[in-house]
C-alpha cells in the first residue's frame, strides 16, 4: 500500500520516521511488512477465487475433448461444429437477439419521448411521477412479481409468445432508462432547440433532428444497459415461453445441462463462450468509448 | 403508497419554493403540457399495464385459489385471507424464509460489501497490472450471462472431475448437495462483489489523501485510519450499498441455476420457493400471496433507501 510506503519512499516524510523512537520504527517496519504479505496474500486469493470458475470457460471450448476438470487443451476448434450442428444453439442465440433488440427498440423510442417531454416540460406531478418510476423498479421486480406477471400473459394469451417477454421486460426496465435518459436530456443546451424552433420545426422533429443526435452518448449507454439485462435474463423467458424453438439461449443453455444424461461439454462450453462474448464486449466497448462506468447495477 | 410518496415529494417542493422559474423557459421546443402528455403516455401505459397493474393485482390473486390446471383454474373461487394465513403459518415457508435471511446477510451484506470493501481498499494502492487484472476478473464475473457463470460453477464444484475437489484433494465430495447453502452464498458473492467494488472504489477516491497521511505521520496504524478518517467519509456510500445489495440478493433467481432449491429445499431461498409454488406447482393463489409479502418486504427496503438518498442530498 503506497499509504504504507509513503513515509519510507517519499523524501519529506523520512526525517519524520527516524525521529520517532527507535520502538515505534521497528514496530512501524514489522507492521508494514506484515501489511504488505497481507495485501499480496488478498490479491492472491482474489486472483485465485476470481479466476477459477472463469479458466475453464477459456480452455475447454478449444479442448479436443472437453471434460469438466481444468487441463491444458490439446487446441482444436472442432467443437464449434458440434455447436454449428445443434439446431437449438444457433437459433436461440437468435432468439435472444429478437428478445434484446425489440426491448431496446421499444425503450429506446417510448423513453426518449417520455424523458424529453419530462425533461422540457413540467406536467402537473411530474416529481413525484420520476421518484414513483424509480421506486416502482425497484420494489416490482422480476422475482417479486413473476405470479401476477405470468397470470396476467396467461388472461392475455401471450404464453410462450416473444411479444409477451419483450412488453414484460421492456416495462421492468424503461422506468430506469426514462430516469437515466431525463438527466442526458437535461443536459442537453436548449439554444438549438430554440434556433430550430425559429426555422418552423415541431416538437417531434426538433427531438429527432436536434435533441437526439446531442443525446447520443446518453441513448448509447441506454441502448447496450438494456441489451445487457436482456441478453443475461433467464427468469422471465423461463416462465413465459414454452416452445424450446422460442427460448433465448440464456434458457436453453440451462436445458443442455440439466436435462438428463452426459452433458455434451464440446456443445455447453463453445455456446457460453459465444453467448457470454456479446454482453463483455459491448460493456467494456462502451466503457472505453464513453469513458463512464455504469451506475445502478448492470444486472439487477 | 402513499406513506412512501410523502417524502419524496418534499424533494421537488422545497425546490418549486425557490426556483420559480417561467414555464417558457424551459419549454424551447414548444411543447406545452397536452402534447408533453401524449409524449409521456405510451411508456407510461407499458409500465401501468406490465408492472404496476400486475404488482397491485396480486393482492387480489392472493385471495383466490387460482391454480394453473383443473376447475379452479377456469373459475377459482374467493377464499379472502386464507392463503395469507395459511403461508404465514406454514413451516415450509418459515423454513424459506430463514434460508432467505442467511443468504442475504451473508452473501450480501457481509460478503459481498466487505469483499467489495477490501478489494477496492487493497486495489488503490496495488500495482497496475495487478489491480487491471482483479477488476477485469471481477467484472467479468458480473457480466457474464447467469445461466453461463452457473454452469461454471457446476464445473468448478464437480463431485467426480470438479476443479475444487482436484485442488483440494477432496475426490467424491459433492459440494452442491453436502454444502447447498454455502455454495449459493460463495456463488453470490462471486457474481455480485463487482457491484460494491466499483461503488467503494469511487468513495475510497473522495477521501482526502491529505488527511489519512496526516494520520500516518502521527502514527496511526491502518485500522484506525479506516475507523477514524475512512469509515466517517464514506458513510453514505456504506449505506447506499448495503440497501441495494440487499434488496438485490433478496430478489436474486440466480441461485436456482446452481441447485433449484435443492437438496431437498436446502437451498430454498424465498424466489425459488415463490417459483416451485406458483409456476412448477400450479398453486398461483398461494403464489400470489406470497408475492405480495415480498413486494411488501421491498417496499420497506427501497422506502428506507430512498429516504437515505433524499437526506444525502
Amino acid at each position: 500500500m503506497t499509504t504504507t510506503q509513503t513515509p519510507v519512499s517519499a523524501p519529506g516524510a523520512r526525517p519524520d520516521v527516524t525521529s520517532l523512537p527507535r520502538r515505534i520504527r521497528s514496530n512501524r517496519s514489522v507492521m508494514h511488512y506484515v501489511g504488505s504479505v497481507l495485501k499480496a496474500l488478498m490479491c492472491a486469493l482474489m486472483l485465485a477465487f476470481f479466476a477459477l470458475p472463469l479458466l475453464w470457460l477459456a480452455t475447454a471450448p478449444f479442448d479436443s475433448a472437453p471434460s469438466l476438470s481444468l487441463a491444458w487443451p490439446e487446441w482444436t476448434l472442432k467443437n464449434f461444429k458440434v455447436l454449428i450442428d445443434n439446431p437449438y444453439a444457433l437459433r436461440s442465440l437468435a432468439n435472444s437477439i429478437i428478445l434484446a433488440l425489440g426491448v431496446t427498440v421499444i425503450v429506446l423510442v417510448f423513453g426518449s419521448i417520455a424523458s424529453y417531454a419530462l425533461s422540457r416540460v413540467r406536467i402537473p406531478g411530474r416529481d413525484t411521477l420520476l421518484y414513483a418510476l424509480l421506486l416502482l423498479s425497484s420494489i416490482v421486480t422480476g422475482t417479486a412479481a413473476m405470479v401476477p406477471t405470468f397470470q396476467l400473459m396467461n388472461q392475455l394469451g401471450l404464453i410462450d409468445s416473444q411479444l409477451g417477454v419483450i412488453l414484460v421486460m421492456a416495462a421492468g426496465v424503461m422506468p430506469t432508462v426514462i430516469f437515466i435518459l431525463k438527466d442526458f436530456m437535461d443536459s442537453v443546451p436548449r439554444s438549438y432547440e430554440e434556433s430550430a424552433r425559429l426555422a418552423g420545426a415541431g416538437p417531434l422533429r426538433i427531438l429527432i433532428d436536434v435533441v437526439v443526435p446531442i443525446a447520443r452518448p446518453g441513448l448509447a449507454t441506454i441502448a447496450v444497459w438494456a441489451v445487457v439485462q436482456v441478453w443475461g435474463n433467464f427468469l422471465i423467458p423461463y416462465i413465459l415461453l414454452r416452445s424450446p424453438d422460442k427460448q433465448p439461449a440464456a434458457v436453453v443453455m440451462y436445458t443442455f445441462y440439466t436435462e438428463g444424461g452426459q452433458p455434451n461439454l464440446a456443445l455447453i462450453s463453445t455456446f457460453s463462450l459465444l453467448f457470454s462474448v456479446p454482453v463483455v464486449a459491448m460493456y467494456f466497448f462502451v466503457n472505453r468509448k464513453f469513458g463512464f462506468r455504469f451506475h445502478g447495477g448492470i444486472k439487477s | 403508497m402513499s406513506q412512501v410518496a410523502d417524502p419524496l415529494v418534499a424533494t421537488p417542493g422545497s425546490r418549486k419554493g425557490t426556483g420559480r422559474r417561467p414555464v417558457r423557459h424551459d419549454d424551447v421546443a414548444g411543447l406545452g403540457k397536452l402534447r408533453a402528455g401524449f409524449f409521456v403516455a405510451p411508456a407510461l401505459a407499458l409500465v401501468g399495464l406490465f408492472l404496476v397493474f400486475p404488482a397491485v393485482w396480486t393482492a387480489y390473486l392472493g385471495m383466490t385459489n387460482y391454480k394453473l390446471t383443473g376447475l379452479s383454474a377456469k373459475a377459482p373461487d374467493f377464499v379472502g385471507l386464507k392463503n395469507f394465513t395459511d403461508t404465514l403459518t406454514d413451516p415450509a415457508f418459515h423454513e424459506s424464509l430463514k434460508l432467505t435471511l442467511v443468504f442475504v446477510l451473508f452473501s450480501g451484506i457481509l460478503g459481498q460489501s466487505l469483499l467489495g470493501f477490501a478489494a477496492a481498499w487493497v486495489l488503490r494502492t496495488t500495482n497496475k497490472v495487478v489491480k487491471s487484472l482483479i477488476e477485469f476478473l471481477v467484472l467479468l464475473a458480473w457480466i457474464i450471462p447467469s445461466s453461463v457463470v452457473s454452469f461454471l460453477w457446476v464445473a468448478l464444484l464437480d463431485r467426480g472431475d470438479g476443479t475444487l475437489n482436484a485442488i483440494l484433494g477432496t475426490q467424491g465430495t459433492s459440494w452442491l448437495t453436502e454444502y447447498p447453502m454455502q455454495s449459493i452464498i460463495l456463488f453470490n458473492i462471486w457474481i455480485g462483489t463487482a457491484f460494491s467494488m466499483l461503488l467503494f472504489s469511487s468513495a475510497l477516491a473522495s477521501v482526502p489523501p491529505s488527511q489519512m497521511e496526516s494520520a500516518r505521520m502521527v502514527g496511526a496504524n491502518t485500522w484506525q485510519v479506516l475507523r477514524d478518517i475512512v469509515l466517517p467519509h464514506i458513510r453514505g456510500h456504506i449505506l447506499t450499498n448495503t440497501l441495494l445489495i440487499t434488496l438485490w440478493t433478496f430478489n436474486t433467481f440466480t441461485p436456482y441455476l446452481l441447485t433449484a432449491g435443492g437438496p431437498n429445499h436446502r437451498s430454498e431461498i424465498l424466489p425459488v420457493y415463490i417459483y416451485k409454488v406458483a409456476i412448477a406447482g400450479g398453486h398461483l393463489g398461494v403464489g400470489a400471496a406470497i408475492s405480495l409479502i415480498m413486494l411488501l418486504i421491498n417496499l420497506v427496503i427501497a422506502a428506507v433507501y430512498l429516504r437515505v438518498l433524499r437526506e444525502r442530498k
